[in-house]
């Protein structure tokens, strides 16, 4: 058993656990990413709200714990103490399955994620097709949802859902495929699906996917990350949670916990699909300029990236530790904030061993660059009003769609005209 | 890599379409028939997955599944189902089903009691990594003539949906 275990840590395996058929380690990563992304969501919540407060001049969540950090513990507790409720006259086992079909297909995407050029749970050929097939899954759980509710209102919304995730899917498949097009730029003229396969087609090209073919790239990508908005349902796409003008969507008959799991489900798939972004354009687990700035001393300069992050956060917590109120009232949220800063510098000091600075480039660089998109989503939703059912139909239709073929078309062009 | 478990899986999936498949003819309601239809299809996209064809199975779940089936039951949730529910699920062709039921009956007998000499052995047995990279150059080099006429079909089969489902162009 040991020998089994120890068999996957030789550093000559230069495989996923999925692929190298280990199946301890493929359990150990599958669990070490449904930890990683339920505290990124935790983490998320509480960013969300303090970020959208700020940029409204308000504070935000400030009283359960120092500056609200408990926040999303106590509001996990609320749902999970609230009465669940199933309406009169609901279809019980379709009401049931419908959120653990969108958690289902939302979390089955992480399969194929490559947080580094090894870690990964598996590596399939199809992968990109794999993560687009299962995330189109997650619309029959929300036709499902509004229509097991038995009330108008949740089966006007899921329809409404369901059209626009359907028809903002095909603009964003034709963004992939203009991406899919670019690995197929080298001597074998043959491209790639994986998504380790993707990363090293701009490893080998030299260039991130987003600048290619300047501005094509730039436009293929515009079109994914509009398209990613409106398939997460998040603002300006986020009709499902227009309660004052539209009833809310296809959740307006959930309550408690399953809505929880609505939203557990729509945080997950903010995730997946700004890590698909991020693999397709934007050099997934690559450093910043790895041929521009190469060499041993911008190496070990980037590696300290990690570390310094952390560094950051501790100052930024110990700051705040000082600026807390002196009144007595205060002074377990005082101790508490301090320990977190404590933690921080903990975590900061592990990651500036050299062996662990090493280990952990590829998945920090991988992770820094999805919660950029993260911090845009939240932007998104400080910055835009939402867009009227028939704006977005027209956008999803007459603008994306006809720019992505366009795209794609040129792609194929310069492609074959490239020496 | 070996694969794992390959008998268990077969009988799994295989398990899971029949059921789904009884479901489908024997759910009154048929959002659950819609629903069960999906669950046999998934479990095709395993098989398919089992015989090395993965982009076969990504494309079977995104176009059926994904696709196909979400609308489908855009229709059926839009249609009365109290009434749907009253009618009797099993019609008077039941002859007819007999019929056919017995003719693929005989077809199974007849392939098993062949055995495996019934099919052609594979030549050389293909790589799953290159499954999708053959399926291209099948398309779009061997059989490029077909591949572009049904893709001028589907075109003309869209072109009449959309002037037979808008009143004024």
């Amino acid at each position: 058993m040991l020998d089994y275990i120890r068999s996957y840590l030789d550093p000559s395996v230069q495989q996923t656990p999925g692929q190298a058929g280990n199946l301890f380690w493929a359990l150990v990563y599958i669990l070490i990413v449904f930890a990683g992304v339920s505290l990124i969501v935790v983490c998320m919540n509480w960013l969300e709200r303090k970020v959208l407060a700020h940029m409204q001049v308000r504070l935000g969540p400030m009283r359960v714990g120092p500056h609200g950090l408990l926040q999303p513990i106590a509001d996990a507790l609320k749902l999970i103490l609230k009465e669940d409720i199933i309406p009169q006259g609901a279809d019980v086992f379709v009401f049931w399955m419908a959120p653990l079909i969108i958690l289902l297909a939302v979390f089955s995407v992480y399969c194929v994620i490559p947080f580094g050029p090894t870690h990964a749970i598996t590596d399939m050929n199809i992968g990109i097709l794999f993560m687009l097939g299962v995330s189109s899954l997650a619309v029959l759980g929300i036709v499902m949802a509004g229509w097991a509710s038995n009330s108008h209102y949740p089966l006007i919304g899921a329809l409404r859902s369901s059209a626009q995730m359907v028809s903002y899917e095909v603009a964003m498949g034709l963004a992939v495929v203009s991406v899919v097009l670019m690995t197929s730029l080298n001597p074998t003229g043959t491209g790639t699906l994986s998504m380790i396969g993707i990363v090293r087609a701009q490893q080998a090209q030299q260039i991130w996917f987003l600048f290619k073919f300047f501005p094509l790239g730039l436009i293929s990508f515009f079109i994914f990350a509009v398209a990613m908005v409106a398939e997460t349902n998040r603002a300006p796409f986020d009709l499902p949670e227009a309660e004052s003008e539209l009833t809310a969507g296809f959740h307006t008959e959930y309550s408690g916990l399953r809505w929880s799991l609505f939203m557990l489900g729509e945080y997950a798939a903010m995730i997946a699909v700004s890590s698909i972004a991020v693999t397709l354009w934007l050099g997934g687990w690559m450093r910043p300029f790895p041929h521009w700035l190469s060499g041993p001393s911008w190496d070990l300069a980037f590696s300290f990236f990690p570390a310094l992050t952390f560094f950051f956060l501790a100052g930024l917590t110990f700051y705040s530790t000082r600026r807390m109120p002196k009144h007595p009232y205060f002074r377990v949220q005082t101790l508490g904030l301090g320990a977190l800063g404590g933690v921080f510098l903990l975590i900061a000091l592990i990651l500036s061993v050299p062996g662990v600075r090493r280990s952990v480039q590829d998945v920090y660089w991988f992770v820094a660059k999805i919660a950029g998109f993260l911090y845009l989503y939240i932007w998104y939703r400080g910055t835009f009003p939402r867009y009227r059912f028939d704006q977005l139909m027209k956008v999803g239709w007459k603008v994306l769609l006809p720019l992505g073929i366009g795209v794609l078309t040129l792609t194929a062009v310069v492609g074959v005209l490239q020496p | 890599m070996n694969p794992v478990a390959t008998p268990f899986f077969f009988y799994m999936l295989s398990g899971l379409m029949i059921l789904g498949g009884v479901l489908v003819i024997t759910r009154k309601n048929p959002v659950h028939s819609a629903l069960a239809l999906i669950l046999t299809l998934l479990g095709q996209a395993g098989l398919y997955l089992m015989l090395y064809a993965p982009f076969v199975a990504g494309v079977q779940i995104i176009l059926y599944v994904g696709g196909i089936m979400v609308l489908f039951l855009f229709v059926i949730m839009l249609v009365n189902i109290e009434r749907t529910q009253k009618d009797k699920p099993f019609n008077k062709l039941w002859l007819v089903g007999i019929l056919a039921a017995v003719a693929l009956g005989v077809l199974l007998v007849r392939i098993y009691a062949k055995g495996s000499a019934m099919f052609v052995q594979p030549v050389v047995p293909l790589p799953e990594t290159e499954n999708t990279q053959r399926v291209g150059e099948m398309l779009y080099r061997n059989y490029m003539f077909p591949f572009e006429i049904a893709s001028l079909l589907l075109l003309v089969a869209m072109i009449g949906a959309v002037v037979m489902a808008k009143k004024r162009i």
